[in-house]
């Protein structure tokens, strides 16, 4: 596979490992903020490559795991709407909301499609002129323009069986909301290359000023995250609290001025709720009121919704980095993928599964997996 | 955990747990820990017998004069029914044929169940029928009876097929998921992950072309030219759904020992692989209809490896890894960078990530 190989290259990995261990003289506690990030650290078992000084600690980037359970239980609602056909990305399906999730309404008849982008869903639309289609239109930075897309889309084809419920979160005020928070640790951010690309990263740059931490714009492949890593690492030894791009084949610091504008055309910042960590201000997008007309919560009566969130799942906490997946006491005994307890071990980018399909922490020692 | 105290923001939040579904949901025919759940919490309490409980891809029993047989039975509800490489009688016939295989024997009979829906073109049930013959006539196997239902329009998906076999176990075979010995080599016939990309590629869903073919093929041949020359294979599957991450993993719980293999001798085809990237699946959960894991003694493994690469449908395979002390009955993977990490069952469907 060209173009992903050369990134996950052993020779370059080990070159990168050594100026790490070599340049490291103090611990240091690390956030990376995308779920893409700790998938791939798990995946390809970086944490045991990296010198023990480096505590790598799981950011809030897992667009299922902070969609609030409130939300949810709309999509839940909407979908068992006769008449509606429910289109969402497929690692919604499995998220619980209070009691059930689009899997089992899926079963009980409720016409629920995963599709891999909301124009699949505005296709879907137009196929189906008798049928309300509503795409649950969650993410960061990094889904916005194409759910945007998918608006403007249905607007200039005059489809009037299309809506969207949004829940959009964006990463910045959410590195605020840790920053400052008595019991933050981080000191220093692996910021999420995906998320750059569309935004640029100069938004960082007050925050690396003011909160004095360095930021460095990372990848996803193991390279990009080793190189992330390793610059992070120089920052924090050299003192600098500096942004840094360590993904520059994809992101600029402006980012990409068109899908910008696309989002600032369709949405407006507003407060968003964060499952398992709460309200954080200007941290959403909602749509502007020229395309409410698009807003599944407006087009459709919900019955008011209970969100009922039990006190069992430590999924907040392990979402701002101040506890591990391993260290909660459900984590792979109540709480596995097949009965995920919180959104955190469903989805592939959730910290909770990383972990447990891929570490598990009482993972065998290496010594009794035979010598390799 | 008495360290930390809630956050200050708002507190932990969780949802209730979701209890166990009172419905069927699709999870359940992935092949994975959902579908086991099911066999050991509804199927396995009211059947309950020896033959069952071993859970392997075909049952053993004994006749009366002590002659052993191996049966299995396999239903097929593919869509769509014609795909590059295969269609949904080849698959049928070869499913049974593969599980029966799986355990040393020699499949003989197959029998037929087709449940028709309402409406359907007698030229295709003629073309799948006859490419069930092509299939069977391949294996070395007798189609010997056969049952035909049809349900009205829009109660079934066109065609559904049930094959049952049986085969004959030489006596001196002891082939089963609990045999597996710390030291064993792990054998793969050939790249994974073919069928199930090629298959949702026919399905136009992803919206690029891979020019992929199914593998499926039966596998007894090349079963047998591998007795022919060790008698010290202790475990095959055929990792069909769930892919081979499943396979081992039954085989590491079964015989309580970990399954260390290593990501770099793993065949996957770039195209198999580049798809796996889009859609973030990872090959090793990727059914396959015409692979087969084996786990040899280590004595063994090089005769048995040669006896593969001369047989058609073993033209590549290769040692993936090995059997490792250790009760745990985990499967693990040595990374391309050295490090290790967990291999586990698939859960339940697989879910393509959001970005």
């Amino acid at each position: 596979m060209k173009h992903l190989s050369e990134y996950r290259d052993p020779g370059l990995a080990m070159g990168l490992l050594a100026d790490i261990h070599r340049t490291i003289t103090r611990p240091w506690v690390v956030m990376e903020i995308c779920g893409g990030q700790t998938y791939a650290i798990m995946r390809y078992g970086l944490d045991q490559l990296l010198p023990p000084e480096i505590e790598l600690v799981h950011g809030p980037g897992c667009p299922v795991c902070v969609t609030s359970l409130e939300l949810v239980d709309k999509a839940l609602a909407l979908a068992s709407k006769p008449g509606v056909i429910f289109t969402s990305y497929g690692d919604m399906l499995r998220v619980p909301g209070s009691g059930r999730d689009l899997f089992s309404i899926r079963a009980s008849s409720a016409d629920v499609r995963v599709v891999y982008s909301p124009l699949d869903a505005v296709q879907i639309a137009r196929q189906n002129p008798d049928k309300q289609v509503v795409f649950f239109a969650i993410g960061f930075e990094t889904t916005a323009p194409a759910n945007a897309m998918s608006v403007l889309s249905a607007h200039s084809l005059g489809l009037e069986n299309y809506s969207v419920l949004v829940s959009h979160v964006r990463v910045p005020p959410a590195m605020h909301a840790i920053l400052s928070s008595p019991r933050n640790r981080v000191q220093g951010f692996l910021a999420a290359g995906h998320v750059c690309t569309v935004m640029g990263y100069w938004e960082y740059e007050p925050i690396a000023r003011q909160y004095k931490v360095p930021v460095v714009v990372t990848g996803f492949e193991p390279l990009d995250l080793l190189q992330g890593i390793q610059k992070t690492i120089h920052l924090l030894e050299e003192g600098r609290a500096t942004v840094e791009n360590a993904y520059p084949r994809l992101v600029t610091r402006e980012g990409n001025r068109a899908a910008q504008n696309v989002i600032n055309k369709i949405f407006i910042e507003c407060d968003q709720k964060w499952r398992g960590i709460g309200l954080i201000p200007g941290s959403g997008w909602r749509l502007r009121s020229e395309y409410a007309h698009f807003d599944a919560e407006k087009r459709f009566s919900i019955d008011q919704v209970k969100p009922e969130e039990s006190p069992e799942c430590i999924a907040g906490q392990i979402l701002q980095g101040i506890i591990k997946p391993h260290d909660c006491p459900g984590f792979g005994i109540q709480c596995t993928p097949e009965h995920p307890l919180g959104a955190t071990m469903v989805s592939s980018e959730g910290a909770c599964a990383a972990y447990y399909r891929y570490s598990r922490k009482t993972l065998v020692p290496t010594d009794q997996v035979g010598s390799g | 955990m008495s360290d930390h105290a809630i956050p200050e923001i708002e507190g932990a939040v969780c949802p209730l747990p979701l209890v166990h579904s009172e419905h069927v949901l699709l999870g359940h025919g992935s092949g994975g820990k959902m579908t086991q759940d099911l066999i050991a919490r509804l199927f396995l309490p009211q059947f309950d017998n020896p033959a069952l409980r071993a859970g392997d891809d075909s049952a053993v029993v004994e006749s009366i004069n002590g002659a052993r047989f191996a049966i299995s039975t396999d239903s097929h509800v593919v869509w769509p029914l014609f795909f590059p490489g295969g269609d949904i009688g080849r698959l049928a016939v070869c499913g049974t044929v593969n599980d029966i295989a799986m355990m040393g024997a020699q499949p003989l009979y197959l029998t037929a169940g087709f449940i028709l829906e309402e409406g359907l073109e007698l030229s295709l049930l003629k073309r799948v029928v006859a490419s069930m013959q092509v299939a069977a006539a391949e294996a070395g196997v007798d189609i010997v009876a056969g049952d035909t239902k049809v349900v009205q329009r829009g109660k079934g998906d066109g065609l559904y097929i049930n094959t049952s076999g049986v085969g004959l176990l030489n006596p001196d075979i002891h082939i089963g998921g609990q045999y597996a010995r710390p030291g064993d080599k792990i054998i793969l016939s050939g790249p994974i992950g073919d069928h199930g990309i090629a298959v949702l590629a026919a399905r136009g869903e992803l919206g690029f072309e891979t020019g992929l073919q199914s593998d499926i093929a039966p596998l007894n041949h090349l079963v047998a030219a591998m007795l022919k020359v060790s008698h010290n294979i202790h475990a095959m599957r055929d990792p069909t759904r769930g892919g081979l991450a499943t396979a081992l993993n039954e085989i590491a719980r079964q015989s309580e020992v970990n399954i260390l293999i290593y990501e770099t001798a793993i065949p996957v085809r770039p195209a198999v692989g580049a798809a796996c990237e889009l859609l973030g699946f990872d090959p090793l959960y990727i059914a396959n209809e015409g692979k087969l894991v084996a786990i040899v003694a280590p004595e063994d493994a090089g005769c048995v490896l040669t006896a593969m690469r001369n047989s058609e449908y073993g033209l590549e395979a290769v040692i993936i890894g090995e059997v490792c002390p250790s009760p745990s009955g985990r499967v693990l993977m040595r990374t391309a960078l050295g490090s290790t990490r967990i291999i586990d069952t698939l859960a339940g469907e697989m879910l393509p990530r959001i970005c």
